[in-house]
């Protein structure tokens, strides 16, 4: 990077540390930090989308709708989350590749599960076998970003369902008598209030959706706990830039980084909260109405 | 082998008892059930402890929060903000890493009937080290829960105390807790049934399965590895979890009834099951 660099050995102090903390490594390690920040970005919106969806097919009149609503939103209580995200990563990844055998082998003579095997054949492979590494990383990426949209989804799910639920009575059969229909009632009435009793859960959500990002590691994928585990371990003489094992320092880094995360969610949510309740018929637009008045 | 040789073989597998080799081929699910309901040991174990000392923790740090004098706030609010605002993953790893670079020491404690030495070197191995993480984590979470039950309690209880002339550890011990423990309990219940669900991410982070002695999901997971077929051993595990939270349930909500016993039936607080996910 610098170009006092080119010999590790001679530098001591602060140079070594600038170069140490400037090899084409670490500039990776530095770049796994956008990834964290790529899962939440796409996980957050599909997530919602999905709870979106699963608390209306849980409001719906259509009985298997309904019941596909309710089952979605249940199949997370009761069971530890690690649970989900190692289950779901294989069973999606088998049904893909399950599908693409059924499409491109038709006629293939053996069956797919062979004891312990799960053999399909080559053209069904996800990624295709001769694929570059880069592939093989984003397609691990977006199976773990689905992973993480359906077992958030399914939280979303439940918090949406609950915020409809929370909406005044009133409003609706005020939407009623003013001729509206119930698809009308639920876009323009129900759906702009819910908001506001939606975001405590929601927001409460983002957070362990933070928190959770480091299991991407735990589903293969190079994350910030990869490259600190990977960057901290034991160097010996071998490496241009020898240490002891300074994992633990790594780690509190990692630790820092997630706690200016959380701190920084933490205002930003406020201030939305703040926003999303003023003139609204609660307590907290109450409160808000008399502090400024 | 018949089911019931597997059970005897492997039930107490995951303490390291009976037969050593796990399972290599011909799977039955008898086999699955028996050792994921082995590693399920553990997960009740760290459960437990966690959740019996983080109890006098989180109280400890509730009334710290609560207080007024910045000398007990500022340390309980670093404390709970440290441990709800990072990943517990993470704090697995930082611990383990800490843990490992400690000089190994033995020291003698004498316990008055008996000696017994206690070394550093135990902090490296799950049963230690990661419950001690977890009781730290745990006692975050529900001291934070009991700091909101402490700033709800009415403001007329309090006033009736000092009307009686309570005062102190008395008012402490007569008024404030048990109504404190009543305000907070829902919560608290949630928690446990959530503390018992983050008990196994401990030999998912760093600390290792000595032997193969490993908690449920460890075995689970071990399954899904070697037969490539992850809808049997997770729903097994599921099935195990279910059952568990269920008696959480109903344990706490035994508890639960006996704290609202002197209230009316229907101004009761009811435990409503709210999941929490990852922490």
């Amino acid at each position: 990077m610098f170009s006092y660099c080119s010999d590790p050995s001679a530098i001591e102090g602060w140079a070594w540390i600038s170069c140490y903390l400037t090899t084409p490594k670490h500039l990776t390690a530095f770049s796994s930090v956008f990834t964290v920040l790529l899962l939440l970005a796409i996980t957050a919106p599909t997530a919602l989308l999905f709870g979106f969806a699963g608390a209306t097919a849980a409001r719906s009149h259509i009985a298997p709708l309904r019941w596909i609503g309710k089952g979605y939103t249940a199949i997370v209580r009761g069971v530890p989350d690690v649970a989900f995200f190692l289950f779901f990563v294989i069973a999606l990844d088998q049904g893909i590749e399950w599908l693409r055998h059924q499409v491109k082998c038709p006629d293939w003579p053996d069956a797919i599960r062979q004891g312990n095997d799960f053999v399909v054949c080559d053209a069904a492979k996800m990624p295709l076998s001769e694929a570059s590494a880069f592939v093989h990383q984003s397609y691990g990426f977006s199976i773990a970003v689905l992973t993480f949209a359906i077992v958030f989804g399914a939280f979303a799910a439940n918090v949406i369902y609950g915020a409809m639920r929370a909406v005044p009575r009133a409003q609706l059969e005020t939407a009623e008598a003013y001729g509206m229909s119930q698809r009308q009632t639920f876009w323009r009435i129900m759906v702009p209030q819910m908001w506001v009793y939606a975001l405590p859960g929601l927001s409460n959500l983002w957070m362990i959706l933070i928190k959770a990002t480091p299991l991407l590691f735990l589903l293969g994928v190079r994350d910030v706990v990869y490259w600190a585990k990977e960057l901290g371990g034991l160097k010996t003489d071998a490496f241009a830039y020898p240490h002891p094992d300074w994992r633990l320092w790594y780690f509190l880094g990692l630790l820092v980084f997630y706690l200016t995360l959380t701190k920084v969610s933490e205002i930003i949510l406020d201030r939305v909260m703040a926003r999303l309740t003023h003139g609204q018929a609660t307590a907290g637009g109450e409160s808000a109405r008399k502090a400024a008045s | 082998m018949s089911c019931w040789e597997t059970v005897q073989s492997y039930a107490f597998r995951s303490l390291g008892y009976g037969e050593r080799l796990l399972p290599r081929s011909d799977f039955t699910l008898c086999d699955q059930f028996t050792l994921i309901g082995s590693g399920m040991i553990w997960n009740i174990y760290f459960g437990i402890l966690a959740l019996f000392f983080g109890f006098f923790l989180s109280t400890a740090v509730a009334l710290g929060k609560f207080s007024t004098n910045p000398w007990f706030r500022k340390p309980a609010e670093i404390f709970v903000f440290v441990f709800r605002g990072s990943p517990l993953f993470i704090q697995f790893f930082l611990a383990y890493e800490t843990f490992v670079l400690l000089p190994k020491l033995g020291m003698d404690l004498n316990l008055g009937f008996t000696e017994i030495t206690v070394e550093t070197r135990w902090l490296t191995k799950a049963w230690l080290g990661a419950l001690i993480v977890l009781f730290l984590n745990t006692s975050a979470y529900a001291g934070e829960i009991f700091y909101g039950a402490l700033k709800s309690i009415p403001k007329g209880d309090i006033e009736a105390a000092d009307a009686y002339g309570l005062s102190g550890w008395k008012r402490f011990r007569r008024i404030i807790f048990p109504t404190m423990l009543r305000l907070g309990w829902p919560g608290y219940t949630n928690e446990a049934i959530f503390m018992f669900h983050a008990t196994t991410l401990v030999f998912f982070s760093s600390f290792p399965a000595w032997r193969q002695q490993g908690d449920a999901l460890y075995y689970a997971s071990y399954f899904a590895d070697k037969t490539f077929n992850p809808f049997v051993p997770y729903p097994i595990l599921a099935f195990y979890f279910i059952l568990l939270t269920l008696v959480v349930i109903g344990v706490y909500g035994a508890i639960n009834k006996r704290l609202n016993r002197h209230l009316p039936s229907n101004s009761r607080q009811k435990i409503k099951y709210r999941p929490k996910l990852i922490r």
